[in-house]
Formats: structure tokens, C-alpha cells, sequence
């Protein structure tokens, strides 16, 4: 195997009482993408800050295509580019100063920043709006923005700080397909997330991040494949027969299962077993006279594995912004966890 | 990725300081480009310091002539405390420009990249004293139109005025400080008015200090406000303001010279530190 592009040993930093990392592993090969995937507060955004020497570990270390994140953070800063949380861009200069900016601080020449610039355009297909401010550009078109600026500098390894965080379904997608074409050029990306469906469709290998700590690591499938085979979700019509639904189906498979109390929704890991699970199920709920809103028989998606990690769902956490709120988002948390229980 | 040696300008070691001088050069010009694309924003922090001019020379000037020789004009003295007041108090646009590039996520852009860790703040703090020499000479316009005169050459004039810009500059050091510490839009307006309120008002800059009480006289006569304001007009006053008997306290052209200087160092040296250190950290 090839020298790890991105390579991080017990990564651990607290801000006051907060842990925010406590003792975070990581490695990512060149040309590939790592989904690190996690609710508000995991500790995303921290990982992502000293990977990009924005902080400095309390403990641990790390380096980016063989540069050390604290010794030899000035030559690691030539070799990476960071598109962060918030479209950092300055809304008074165009489209086009913005990029050849960013490019003259690369230390390029005039004239190449400005070709380069006017190439990210064209390939973010907003060469239309180079000469226009950037106050006039949809989040959307602010956001393929802010990716290109990241990649003036043709870096070997891009983050990502949660690309797509508050961008409309359709813009998403856009965006989508921009990092796939990227990641085809053979830059190294990692990519953090909370959607569950974003690292699925991006990442080669995800590393699935809660309190600061990675709790499992794979391709999308082999997660998928720790949750077990096929899961058997079902609906509840009338929430007050939750409990005696669950009283009646969770001990058919071989491992329990998880009730959402809030929208009346079972769901039960049944490895390879469905159909048997699925007949029997709808024969004791018939015979307790529940009736099921919906049922169906599924391949388990990221929810499902996350929902098995940690005890809690991803996007169920408080959709606030930013993991500055370690604090709040580790409490939340953990509130809704007792009450689930 | 095929492209691994990037194109650079300035070959790394052999001109880290041109590379730092470029960098800062870079930022200086977008900070300008702000100001001529949002020339709202000069216009409106304009607006103020001539209502102060029209409030203290038609409200409040018939009462403070009584206090002032008759020999000076009260505009002639008001007018060098407005240039200072006009200088410090648009210098505290540079906590409000970082705390909004801090929110925007700007800065960690900055950050991330390869160029001079000093261009942040040294681009800044160029690019505002510029908008402050814009503001200034906007005053000395109007000022003219109040008919404030000059009473000395034209080489005094340009020291007054070089040195209501070099206050403006350090105040720009200060009030990066208060933006980059508070890093809130709101918070760093709200603080930075309160923390220069007791130097610009508690001073002679308006009315002489000789009418407070003896207490406050006491701040006047060290608060720097007072120093400065006072060697501009001795500047553009000349003996009109050290030899009358209406400001006995007034030192010596060459006392108040290296005063100024002392508290304009004085306030680098200690600003300076200070926001790099809290930039670095952010």
C-alpha cells in the first residue's frame, strides 16, 4: 500500500472542558476519498482544522502528503486546498477577483492567477458570472465559488467542511457531481458530512465519527454489512399501540431493534431471514389488531448503520450549525438518548 | 494529479519579504475594492463627524466662545479635535471588517493558504488608514465651508494632518484587536465606541479642558486625545494658541512633538502584539 496521502495517530484537542477529539485515527491512500461522517459536535470540523493547520493539536499527530500539521505547516499550506462550512468568499469582488486573489496569495504570478481563475470558472460553469460581485450569486453558485477557490492552487489533498450543508436538493446534486469529477482527476479528498447519503455517493471509505472518536471504518457497504443483511422497517398508524407493537415484533430477529417513538417507526435488523420475519410479524400484529401505516423488507442504509453504532440517528441531532456547539450538540444528544431509552 | 510544482512569482527564501510585501499588497487592494464597490458605508461614517461639526459650531458655539480668546475663532479651535475624533473614530472600522471576514469563514480561507501570516492585518489596517485620509480631507471640505482657516504654513498643515493619520493607523491596530478578540459584528461596535468615548470626549478636543473639573483636567492633560488635538492646533494656530492666557497649560511645540510620538509608539507597541497574537490563535 502507498504512503497514506493523509495520515493522523491519537488526535486529541479540547477547547476548556469540551473534549472535542479524544483520540482520533485516521488514514486516507492517495486518489481516494474519506467520508467522515458524524452529527453536529462529533468533532468534523476540528479534524478538518488541524489537518489544515488551522489549530494545533493537544496531543497527537498528523501529516498531509508527508507534511507534518505543526512542524511543517508553511510547505503543507502549498500542497492543500479548504472549502469550509460557510462559503468564504468576499461578496464585493467578483467571481473572477475572488479566484485570482486567492491565486496571487499562492504566490502565482499575475497572469497565471487570472488564467487559472477564469478555468475554475469555466469548469464550475460560472464564467457567465465572472465579471457580476458575488452578492448577486445564489447560495448555490456561491458554494461551486467557494470549491473553486479551494482549487486555485491545484492542491494534491481538498477538504471539504460539509460542502452541501444548507444548499436546496437540486443544487446538491450539482455539487455532487462537480466533487465526482474532481476526485476523477486524482486529487485526494476528505469529505466530512452529515448526510448519510452524501458520503454513500462520494466517499470510497467512510469513518463514521461520535464524541470525538472514530467508532468504525469502511467502505459503504461493509458498514452497511455490519448492520446485518436486510432490515424490516415497519410503520405504526395509531402511536399509542407503539409499545405493544414493539412488545410483539422486536424479538423476531436476531438482534432486537430500534422503536422511534416520535413517528411510530420500528425497525428490526433481520440478517437473512426477511421473508419468514416479515410473514410473522404481520401475523402477530394482525392478531394484537394493530394496523401498519407501512412495512417493507430493505437493504439497511447509513441510517440504519449509524443507528446501530451509536444508539442514535445522524440527522436527528439539533440541525444547528457548526461544531463550535461540541458542548450543546454532546448534550443534546445525549437527552435524546434517555428518552429513547 | 499530474501538476505538482506550482508557478510562483517570488522563489520561496529569496523573497520571503517581497512575498510577504505582495501578500499584503493582495489584501491591501481587496480591502480598498470593498470601500469603492460599498461606498455607502464611507459616506454614512462621513455623515456623522459632520453633524458633529454643524452640532458644535451652531449649538454649541455661542456658549464655548466665552471660554476661547477672542483672538480664536471657535471653528479654528474645534476643527483639529473633529480631524482627530474623524481619524480614530473610522479607524474603528477595521474591528468591524475582521470580525465580518472572522463570521464568514474568510479568515480560515486565509489561514489555509500559503502567503504571509502578517497580510491579514497589515492589508487591513492599510487599506482603513487610506479610508481614513479619504475621510479626513472630506472634513477639512467641509470645515472650510464652516470656515475653519489655517493661522500657520503650509508645511504645518501637512505635519497636523500627518499626524491625525498616524493616530487614525494606530487606532486601526486597536481596534483590530477588539474585532479579532470580540469576533461578533455587533459586539465589536458596540465595545470599540465605549472603549475610545472617555478618550475623545474626556479631552480638549471640543471645548478647553481648562472649564472641567479639576479631576477630569487631570485625565485631559495625559489623555493622548488632548496631546495630540493640541499639537495639531498648535500647528495651525500657532502662538494664537501657546501664548494666550486662556491656556496656560499648553507645553511647547517641541514637548508636545515627541509626546505624540511617544503615545503613537506607544500604542503600536503595544496593539500590535497583541492582535497578532489573537490572530494567530482565532
Amino acid at each position: 500500500m502507498a504512503e497514506p496521502m493523509i495520515l493522523a495517530e491519537g488526535l486529541r484537542k479540547s477547547f476548556g472542558n469540551v473534549h472535542a477529539l479524544d483520540g482520533v485515527d485516521l488514514d486516507v491512500q492517495p486518489s481516494t476519498v474519506l467520508g467522515l461522517l458524524g452529527p453536529n459536535g462529533a468533532g468534523k470540523t476540528t479534524v478538518v482544522r488541524i489537518l489544515t493547520t488551522l489549530l494545533h493539536p493537544d496531543a497527537g499527530h498528523a501529516t498531509v502528503a508527508g507534511h507534518d500539521v505543526v512542524r511543517h505547516a508553511e510547505e503543507l499550506r502549498h500542497v492543500i486546498g479548504l472549502a469550509g462550512q460557510y462559503a468564504a468568499i468576499d461578496e464585493n469582488l467578483t467571481g473572477l477577483e475572488n479566484l485570482e486573489m486567492v491565486g496571487r496569495l499562492y504566490h502565482l504570478t499575475r497572469a497565471e492567477a487570472r488564467r487559472r481563475g477564469a478555468e475554475v470558472l469555466e469548469r464550475f460553469e460560472l464564467a457567465h458570472a465572472a465579471d457580476r460581485t458575488a452578492k448577486t450569486y445564489s447560495g448555490g453558485m456561491r458554494r461551486r465559488l467557494d470549491l473553486g477557490a479551494s482549487l486555485v492552487g491545484r492542491p494534491k489533498v481538498l477538504f471539504l467542511d460539509e460542502p452541501t450543508t444548507g444548499l436546496d436538493p437540486r443544487s446538491r446534486l450539482e455539487l455532487w457531481d462537480v466533487i465526482r469529477e474532481l476526485v476523477r482527476d486524482g486529487t485526494t479528498l476528505l469529505l466530512t458530512t452529515q448526510y448519510l447519503e452524501e458520503a454513500d455517493r462520494l466517499a470510497d471509505d467512510i469513518a463514521v465519527i461520535d464524541g470525538g472518536r472514530v467508532i468504525a471504518r469502511g467502505t459503504a457497504d461493509e458498514l452497511k454489512a455490519r448492520v446485518g443483511g436486510e432490515v424490516l422497517a415497519l410503520r405504526v398508524s395509531d402511536r399509542s399501540r407503539v409499545p405493544a407493537a414493539a412488545g410483539a415484533v422486536l424479538g423476531l430477529g436476531p438482534g432486537g431493534g430500534k422503536v422511534d417513538n416520535n413517528t411510530g417507526e420500528l425497525t428490526i435488523p433481520v440478517g437473512t431471514d426477511g421473508p419468514r420475519v416479515l410473514t410473522e410479524a404481520i401475523r402477530r400484529l394482525d392478531a394484537e389488531g394493530i394496523e401498519l401505516a407501512d412495512i417493507s423488507l430493505r437493504r439497511p442504509t447509513l441510517d440504519d448503520v449509524f443507528l446501530s453504532l451509536t444508539g442514535h440517528a445522524a440527522e436527528e441531532v439539533s440541525a444547528g450549525d457548526g461544531e463550535g456547539d461540541g458542548d450543546r450538540g454532546r448534550r443534546s444528544r445525549r437527552r435524546r438518548k434517555e428518552g429513547a431509552a | 494529479m499530474s501538476v505538482t510544482t506550482t508557478e510562483r512569482a517570488s522563489a520561496p527564501g529569496a523573497g520571503r519579504l517581497s512575498a510577504a510585501l505582495s501578500d499584503g499588497w493582495v489584501l491591501t487592494k481587496r480591502n480598498l475594492l470593498t470601500y469603492i464597490r460599498k461606498p455607502d458605508l464611507l459616506v454614512f461614517s462621513t455623515i456623522q463627524p459632520v453633524m458633529f461639526v454643524l452640532l458644535f459650531v451652531y449649538v454649541f458655539g455661542g456658549a464655548v466662545k466665552g471660554a476661547l480668546p477672542a483672538t480664536i475663532p471657535y471653528v479654528d479651535f474645534l476643527m483639529p479635535g473633529i480631524f482627530v475624533q474623524t481619524a480614530i473614530f473610522s479607524a474603528l472600522q477595521t474591528g468591524v471588517g475582521l470580525a465580518e471576514d472572522l463570521q464568514k469563514g474568510l479568515i480560515d480561507r486565509f489561514k489555509s493558504l500559503p502567503m504571509a501570516r502578517s497580510a491579514v492585518l497589515a492589508g487591513r489596517t492599510a487599506a482603513d488608514t487610506v479610508a481614513i485620509l479619504f475621510q479626513v480631507l472630506l472634513m477639512l471640505a467641509v470645515a472650510w465651508l464652516v470656515g475653519f482657516r489655517f493661522h500657520e504654513g503650509v508645511m504645518e498643515a501637512l505635519l497636523a494632518f500627518a499626524g491625525a493619520m498616524s493616530v487614525g493607523y494606530a487606532f486601526t491596530w486597536v481596534a483590530a484587536f477588539t474585532g479579532l478578540s470580540l469576533k461578533s459584528v455587533e459586539a465589536v461596535q458596540a465595545a470599540s465606541f465605549t472603549i475610545v468615548f472617555p478618550f475623545v470626549f474626556a479631552s480638549s478636543a471640543f471645548v478647553p479642558a481648562e472649564t472641567f473639573p479639576s479631576w477630569l483636567q487631570t485625565w485631559a492633560n495625559i489623555n493622548p486625545v488632548t496631546i495630540w488635538v493640541d499639537t495639531f492646533r498648535v500647528l495651525t494656530l500657532g502662538e494664537l494658541y501657546t501664548e494666550s492666557s486662556f491656556f496656560p497649560d499648553v507645553p511647547g511645540l517641541g514637548t508636545l512633538l515627541w509626546q505624540s510620538i511617544a503615545w503613537f509608539l506607544g500604542i503600536l507597541a503595544v496593539a500590535v502584539p497583541l492582535s497578532i497574537r489573537v490572530y494567530r490563535r482565532t
